[in-house]
């Protein structure tokens, strides 16, 4: 009986000390003050009691499909020419929904081989088929497709993270959300103002330099009138809009047009590294150096057009177009368009953190303001000290000794949940306040079923052991039952509940497993020891 | 001290009562959602914008539905919360201003609708977050510090807002109150009203639901609550009889379709935590329901002689004292969050305060006479009944 005494007596107080530590750890000091940061250090917050932004984003995986789409097309068109296969056109009959649907006309059938061979060779991700009507259609293969659409958001979190990073948010959360609807859940602790966060973000900062061909033009018709022939654009060409002209009225929106070729010299996967800084007028820029490969390509191309224009292009606009004067190796820069000094820090920020590979959209965005936090956690704490106490109270006055063993369980419970919280990391929210709240009041359940059966016992006339024994045993099915289909229910929420919510689940669960080891093995424990120093026939208190 | 010694109460015998009692709820609530409120959904299942701001004076109703006219929001709604003495209202925008093009457009109309006194060039401090305030400080540098900076101004604006977030709540009144800020250099107070103007009011919570999200929130909450009864069904299909699962669902039905009705009833909003307790005081209920079974199907197998019905009366009273006891102390502990919680927690707490009196009220009340009256059904019938004494289990 000693041995088995010291054994539990050493696992409770084990137990006592093991989550003491997680919810303290070390202190610095033992005051209250100490006491308080060591906790604070343990116990993260969530959202709604620390302030800060939560958001929901979805990255529009069509964008980069349409990427790929139209570099299929490209490649498409050099190879029908290469290999001297007449065609009509290649369009993109729904490019809103499917991208990759690509109808090919006017492609005699004789050449279904070597079509096929094209395809296999050049774009192995499509299936091409067809050929009445001499039109052809081409999609890419589902896998492919689903693969895609997934590399494009596992992507775009790495991005968003390099960006917010940069920005010096404290603990943010970056990761998938949602049931394959290509969502991304942000939290963002103690940003209350989410405006900057959000526009950086979402810039999906493609940086690309290519040969200026013409321009400026005060718009699009006449770019194409001074092409010759007339109204056609040279094939290995495109049109790109330009900044706002100051002052050009009767323009539509005073933006420029330029003429610049299709294919990039460097595109942003070349940046090295990107820094604001200024130009010879003093004015904010942004000076970007490339990778050793860029920087090949890129002197080579300067090399082969001195004394042409080469257009610096930012999300599919002219941002500045520069002489080449010499050939340049590794270092370029974006000015013009009157930056302010914010935004060529926010630019270089931007281009630092790579491209998104798709365009993202906000789905939802909530912000707690910090006052409302605070608030949030003095109204909590309140809210359970009271609770406690009411029910602390109400233990010794209704149960008197017993009360004690109860009200012990209840505070070992208390530690031992929040003990739980420190060492998995979870996150308190004010429904986890709830949580814990509520535990105190279904976890003193368990120790009314079994007083209450305490009591039955010695009223039928069992000695105070034997109605111990029998008040836990009969109890202990119950207490099973009711502990198992709550904590059924927190998993669901758990699974089905965004974060607030999820902290209920979470509090609510460790609380029940708590209280299963100190309802039944404390308090019996507590029970024991107390009979074990009662002479025969002496009465319990309960 | 011992409440309810010895008691015998005949409950299967006032069943009559009790289903008058639920009856009449249940269809003031059914009414109330088909006709009168309907079914109040938070802001998290219909979609909209919802912006939270508190004034540093008691605002003038009047000008704010004005202003808001003015800015084209017409549909706004504008609605207290929170004590009077909190100066805190609640304007709600439909989620048809909320397009999921720009998410944010609805909350920046209506906050520039009520930056009724904004100056052109400035921007608000008391809706200025601290990394604002430290790119001003950095920019003005009114201390004329060299290279620490970065750090110095950062502490000074963590400064402002701490002390206008912790001791203030959230609003300036007057640019004065900067001089009892602790940590917060005069020369600094003195540069902020170059750059700052103060608006009359403070954001304090912002949520913004686009109809995607909208949507799967319900989805979610739907299926949550099916896979929870569901579960609980099979649950007790496994542990008692069938009839027993059959009975519990029932029973939880019932009781969350007085809470919602409570809520159509008070107008309160249905928010994604209020689902969370509604799925918790399932549980409860639940609960409640598995302690009064546990105990008639100990006793059937006891008093193997007797009727169910006494043998149901019997359970229930015995546990009556436990029931009572737990209900009053879970009680307790949700009537302190419902008292001292505050708002963000008032809808969820208001539907656990509800759930745990009927969820305790309908094991009792609903639960068992089900029970009982499938038995005798089935005797009526001439089958042989089921979960009868005579059947040892």
């Amino acid at each position: 009986m000693n041995k088995n005494f010291l054994w539990k007596l050493g696992l409770i107080l084990g137990t006592l000390v093991i989550f003491l530590f997680g919810i303290f750890g070390i202190p610095q000091s033992f005051s209250g003050s100490g006491l308080l940061t060591a906790l604070t250090n343990h116990i993260h917050l969530g959202l709604d009691l620390k302030g800060g932004t939560h958001l929901i984003l979805q990255v529009q995986v069509n964008d980069a499909v349409n990427v790929d789409a139209q570099n299929a097309i490209e490649v498409m068109k050099e190879q029908l020419r290469g290999h001297k296969i007449e065609y009509a056109d290649i369009i993109q009959p729904d490019p809103q929904n499917n991208p990759d649907h690509l109808v090919l006309k006017g492609i005699q059938a004789s050449n279904r081989t070597d079509l096929l061979n094209i395809v296999q060779d050049h774009l192995p991700e499509y299936d091409i088929n067809g050929g009445a009507d001499n039109n052809w259609t081409m999609a890419m293969k589902p896998s492919m497709l689903t693969d895609l659409k997934n590399r494009a958001v596992t992507q775009a979190i790495e991005t968003i993270r390099n960006r917010i990073d940069q920005l010096g948010v404290s603990e943010p959360t970056i990761q998938e959300h949602g049931l394959g609807q290509y969502q991304i859940l942000v939290q963002l602790p103690g940003v209350d103002d989410p405006g900057r966060v959000k526009e950086i973000m979402q810039s999906t900062a493609m940086l690309e330099i290519k040969q200026e061909l013409g321009g400026p033009y005060p718009s699009e018709q006449a770019a194409l009138q001074a092409q010759q022939p007339v109204g056609v654009l040279p094939v290995d060409a495109m049109l790109l809009p330009g900044h706002s002209v100051p002052g050009a009225e009767g323009e539509g929106e005073g933006q420029s047009w330029y003429v610049v070729s299709r294919v990039s010299a460097v595109s942003g996967k070349d940046l090295r590294n990107a820094e604001p800084s200024r130009d010879q007028n003093g004015q904010p820029e942004v000076t970007f150096q490339l990778s050793g490969e860029g920087g090949q390509r890129f002197y080579n191309f300067t090399s082969a057009h001195v004394g042409d224009s080469l257009a610096v292009v930012l999300d599919g606009k002219v941002q500045e177009v520069a002489n080449i004067k010499e050939p340049i190796r590794d270092q370029g820069s974006i000015s013009g368009g009157r930056m302010s000094e914010q935004q060529a820090k926010d630019l270089s920020m931007i281009l630092r953190s790579g491209a998104l590979p798709a365009g993202i959209k906000y789905l939802e965005e909530r912000t707690v303001g910090p006052s409302l936090g605070t608030d949030s956690i003095r109204a909590g704490v309140r809210a359970a000290v009271a609770g406690m106490l009411a029910v602390l109270i109400f233990m010794l006055i209704y149960y008197r000794g017993a009360g004690i063993n109860a009200d012990v369980a209840l505070i070992l419970n208390l530690i031992i949940l929040l003990g739980f919280m420190g060492y998995f990391d979870a996150v308190l929210t004010l429904p986890g306040i709830a949580g814990v709240i509520l535990t105190v009041g279904m976890g003193v359940d368990s120790n009314v079923l079994i007083f209450e059966r305490i009591r039955e016992e010695l009223r039928n006339g069992k000695t105070p052991p034997s109605a111990v024994d029998q008040g836990f045993s009969h109890a202990w099915i119950t207490i099973v039952d009711t502990h198992v289909t709550t904590i059924v229910s927190a998993a669901i929420l758990f699974i089905f509940g965004t974060g607030p919510v999820k902290g209920f689940a979470v509090t609510l669960t460790f609380g029940l497993l708590a209280n299963l080891f100190t309802a039944v093995f404390v308090s019996r424990f507590i029970f024991d020891w107390i009979l074990s120093r009662k002479q025969r026939g002496e009465a319990l208190s309960i | 001290m011992e409440f309810f010694h010895n008691v015998n109460i005949d409950f299967l015998g006032k069943k009559w009562y009790f289903l008058a009692f639920s009856l009449i709820f249940s269809v003031a609530g059914v009414c109330s959602m088909l006709f009168w409120h309907h079914i109040p959904w938070g802001v998290d299942f219909r979609g909209g914008t919802l912006v939270t701001v508190r004034f540093s004076h008691t605002p003038n109703d009047n000008a704010i539905r004005a202003a808001l006219d003015r800015a084209g929001l017409r549909d706004a709604r504008n609605q207290r919360i929170g004590q009077v003495a909190d100066n805190e209202r609640l304007i709600d925008l439909d989620v048809r201003e909320t397009s999921e093009r720009a998410l944010d457009v609805g909350k920046t109309r209506i906050i520039q609708a009520l930056e009724t006194n904004a100056p052109a060039g400035k921007q608000d401090l008391n809706n200025a977050s601290f990394l604002t305030i430290k790119n001003y400080l950095l920019d003005k540098d009114p201390l004329h510090v060299g290279s620490d900076a970065e750090q110095k101004y950062g502490a000074e604006a963590k400064a402002i807002t701490d002390y206008r977030d912790n001791a203030l709540n959230g609003v300036f009144a007057s640019f004065d109150q900067l001089k009892a800020a602790p940590g917060v250099d005069s020369a600094v107070a003195a540069s902020l009203p170059d750059g700052f103007f103060l608006s009359d009011f403070g954001v304090r919570n912002v949520a913004i639901v686009g109809p995607q999200v909208g949507a799967q929130l319900r989805k979610q909450a739907f299926w949550a609550t099916v896979y929870s009864l569901a579960g609980m069904l099979v649950y007790l299909g496994l542990r008692f009889e069938w009839i027993y699962g059959v009975a519990a669902v029932v029973t939880v039905f019932h009781d969350t379709l007085i809470t919602v009705g409570a809520f159509s009833l008070t107008n309160t909003e249905i928010s994604l935590t209020v689902i969370a307790a509604i799925l918790t005081l399932i549980g409860y209920s639940n609960n409640d329901t598995i302690v009064v079974f546990d105990r008639i199907r100990e006793n059937i197998k006891l008093m193997r002689r007797e009727k169910l019905s006494d043998i149901v009366n019997r359970s229930i009273n015995q546990t009556l004292s436990r029931t009572i006891l737990t209900a009053g102390l879970t009680f307790l502990t949700v009537l302190a969050l419902f008292l001292f919680g505050g708002e963000v927690l008032h809808g969820f707490s208001l539907a656990l305060v509800i759930g745990i009196l009927i969820g305790t009220y309908s094991s009792i009340a609903i639960a068992a006479p089900i029970l009982v009256a499938y038995q005798d059904w089935r005797i009526e019938r001439g089958k042989r009944p089921v979960a009868t004494p005579a059947k040892a289990k």
